[in-house]
């Protein structure tokens, strides 16, 4: 129903909410939004992790009736949301660790089923645990990997910025290639990030052959709230990639996180999709595809690309990686998915060698 | 009800009768029986209303141990030696959290080298950790201190931690006396957490604080440590009066009436040497055995009392610290700060080297002979092995005996 209307925004690709009907708006544009993170907190202007957890745990809230629980890996979003005395959450919120957020949801889901059964309650909270790239990809990875193996009830919210913001944007196992961290600095042969290296957590969480996987961008709320619903609906281990733009570490003005996120989709960059039980089941088509340029652009992580004396070879490189990730998922009209699409990093190898 | 079983079932039995929310289990000797009776419990029906989780690493035992008792679970996990290291971070995290997990730790050596067997130095790495940290002496002690260790973590506020020696204890099969369901029940109420995650009363728990009240949060914990003092003579007090126990306590004396000497020893060892004591004083040598129950908190003031007007103690140890010396002496010299009382270390029993009654014997004969004249000398050493290595490399050799730190300092002098 919602896929053939394209209220689309004059000039901005942005879906317009006006035009709907209240049924259909989402859930941030309602008056009786949960607003589980409540204003106030401390993250920076233009922050997209802020953004895009504020409406994947109102949709969750939403789509439970109130009953979610919330473990946070240490990072940004634990920081400016909780400096004691303060706190942003208005549901039920811990934090313990950088690397055990996953497991720490483990147990939680565990204690409140045993609790709903000994209180006669026949629906138990339920648990979402979430964490920046840097606590999911790297030092969370194996905590991850249990729970998912294990296909407990927690739902895995990673917000990917790409690299460690909070520690002040050092390169972790998501930040793309040739980009500029604090650990991959633009001097030398070939500055910034290597080329070839990183993972794909989205596909080695759908290896695990668990319910529900998705990636997302704060560029389409929508799309994000419906895929934090679908989540929802399933139990047992699920994982959602957002892909959060962040001004600091990218080099964005403030006012383009979400013009950098649209344009991650549009180019192929990021690719956004759902998968049931380790299939594709569905792909976010691009709507106006872009030349990775009108991407790199916008971030001066990429500046050593955009300007007089940028290597032309990468930006064709990284034009090829969008394109491959294009003809991977089927990211345009006409293209059909891989049967198993590969991770990216297996062609950046693949090219590197 | 008597039972001739192994310790490790001994105390899966008393965990299952404190009817425990969730057990997480992460296999590493020599704790493995331990939680692999519990979870046969949970599998046949036995321990009802219990979630087992088998996870992928120590680490992720220690966290999924966090969040169900941050969800109000009563909650066990068991560890040893690697194992407990590899769950660190989360051990602290979970004592500045406040939750009162009960954790079997069976003590076991840390590499490297790797060595399986047991010795203290897993545990005693953990002394800041800010866990209870309650050793026990024979596995009907370890039966006993693992019920009235929920009760004492859940009053305080707390994680225990119940050390146990690996093999030793866990591995023996020995006459135990599992108290029934109902006693255990009478001693131990359904958990009721004052504070826990749930979504009708929403809390924040985990905050960021920073140097404006960093302090008092750890104030707060130390309190909580004064507190558990009281507490662990409390419940010991009525869980024997309920049972009839020996167990628990914050330390036991063994033959302490004007005794010459007083031995201060944590874990089985204090079984051993309880019967070689037996034997010297038929030869009409006195020396008092102090079992030191409660490491963390560790009770000054009553181990004061314990050594009394001794002046000589020797404290058995086994781990100590690298660079340092041992890690039991300097908490003793500060209960006795003042006291005309002779403190030293006597480190043996390292990675399983067994503590056999002649090295009772011969650590008492060379106390009272004057023999120990440092502070620090490793008792129970091999001098052919110690030389088959730093003569070849060095040229240095040790002669047979007992080894004290100034031949350990001159031999590098050289």
């Amino acid at each position: 129903m919602l896929e053939k209307i394209k209220f689309y925004q004059t000039g901005s690709n942005t879906v317009g909410n006006r035009m709907l009907n209240p049924a259909m708006r989402t859930i941030q544009a309602s008056e009786d939004r949960p607003n589980s993170l409540i204003s106030g907190h401390r993250a920076c202007q233009g922050c997209g992790e802020a953004l895009g957890a504020r409406y994947a745990i109102d949709a969750a809230m939403k789509a439970t009736n109130g009953q979610i629980m919330l473990v946070n890996a240490t990072g940004c979003l634990e920081v400016f949301s909780t400096p004691y005395p303060e706190s942003a959450w208005q549901i039920p919120w811990i934090h313990s660790l950088f690397g055990n957020a996953a497991s720490v949801g483990s147990g939680l889901a565990a204690a409140a089923r045993i609790l709903a059964k000994k209180h006669g309650q026949e629906n138990a909270p339920r648990i979402i645990a979430q964490g920046g790239d840097g606590g999911t990809t790297d030092i969370g990875f194996g905590p991850l990997s249990g729970m998912f193996e294990r296909n407990d009830d927690v739902l895995y919210i990673c917000y990917d910025n790409e690299a460690y913001m909070n520690t002040g944007v050092q390169r972790s196992s998501a930040t793309p290639p040739a980009a500029r961290t604090a650990t991959t600095q633009l001097v030398g042969d070939a500055p910034g990030a290597d080329w070839g290296k990183g993972k794909d957590v989205p596909l080695i969480a759908m290896a695990h052959g668990i319910p529900y996987v998705a990636t997302a961008t704060v560029a389409d709320l929508r799309d994000l709230e419906n895929k934090v619903t679908k989540a929802m609906s399933f139990h047992g281990a699920r994982y959602i990639q957002i892909l959060v733009p962040c001004p600091l570490g990218w080099g964005l003005n403030s006012s383009s996180t979400v013009t950098a996120a649209r344009l991650a989709m549009e180019t192929g960059f990021f690719p956004v999709y759902e998968a049931e039980y380790g299939k594709v089941t569905s792909v976010r088509k691009i709507r106006q595809k872009q030349p990775v340029l009108n991407y790199l652009k916008l971030q001066r992580r990429y500046a050593h690309l955009t300007g007089k004396k940028a290597d032309p070879n990468v930006v064709a490189r990284l034009q090829a990686m969008c394109d491959q990730n294009i003809k991977n998922f089927g990211l345009l009209d006409d293209d059909n998915t891989e049967a198993a699409p590969v991770a990216i990093q297996a062609f950046e190898r693949n090219q590197s060698v | 009800m008597l039972k001739q079983i192994e310790g490790s079932l001994g105390v899966a039995e008393a965990v299952a009768l404190c009817r425990p929310g969730v057990v997480c289990a992460y296999p590493i000797s020599p704790q493995t029986h331990i939680v692999e009776n519990v979870g046969k419990f949970v599998k046949t029906g036995t321990l009802k209303d219990c979630d087992f989780l088998n996870v992928e690493s120590e680490f992720s035992a220690m966290s999924v141990a966090i969040g169900s008792s941050a969800g109000g679970a009563r909650t066990y996990t068991a560890t040893a030696s690697q194992g407990l290291l590899f769950m660190v971070e989360g051990i602290y995290s979970a004592s500045g959290l406040g939750l009162p997990i009960v954790m079997t730790v069976a003590s076991r050596a840390i590499g490297g080298p790797i060595n399986i067997w047991n010795d203290h130095s897993d545990s005693l790495s953990q002394r800041d950790s800010g866990w209870l940290q309650l050793f026990c002496e024979s596995n009907q002690d370890a039966v006993d201190t693992h019920i009235m260790a929920f009760k004492i973590a859940e009053t305080v506020g707390l994680p225990v931690m119940v050390c146990m020696d690996g093999f030793v204890l866990s591995h023996a099969f020995e006459r135990l006396d599992i108290p029934s369901q109902e006693v255990v029940d009478k001693f131990l109420k359904e958990y009721e957490p004052n504070e826990y995650l749930n979504t009708s009363e929403p809390i924040s728990m985990g905050a960021m604080v920073g140097p404006e009240a960093f302090t008092e949060v750890r104030i707060l914990q130390q309190r909580k440590m004064a507190r558990a003092l009281k507490v662990i003579e409390d419940v010991t007090k009525e869980y024997r009066e309920l049972t009839g126990s020996k167990s628990g306590g914050l330390l036991d004396c063994y033959n302490c009436e004007n005794a010459d000497l007083k031995l201060i020893i944590l874990g089985s060892s204090v079984g051993t040497a309880k019967d070689e004591i037996d034997r010297l004083k038929k030869e009409g040598i006195n020396v008092g055995i102090i079992s030191l129950k409660s490491f963390r908190p560790f009770p000054y003031a009553k181990l004061a009392e314990a050594i009394g007007d001794t002046k000589q103690v020797i404290c058995l140890e086994r781990a100590f610290s690298f660079g340092g010396r041992g890690i039991i002496c300097p908490e003793v010299k500060r209960a006795m700060e003042g006291k005309n009382c002779d403190i030293k270390t006597v480190v043996a029993g390292l990675g399983g080297r067994a503590i056999y009654g002649t090295t009772i014997n011969g650590i008492v004969k060379n106390a009272l002979d004057g023999k120990f004249t440092e502070e620090f000398t490793f008792f129970d050493v091999d001098a052919s092995v110690l030389n088959s290595y730093t003569q070849k490399t060095e040229g240095v050799s040790f002669p047979n005996g007992p080894i004290c730190q100034s031949q350990i300092d001159n031999s590098v002098n050289m």
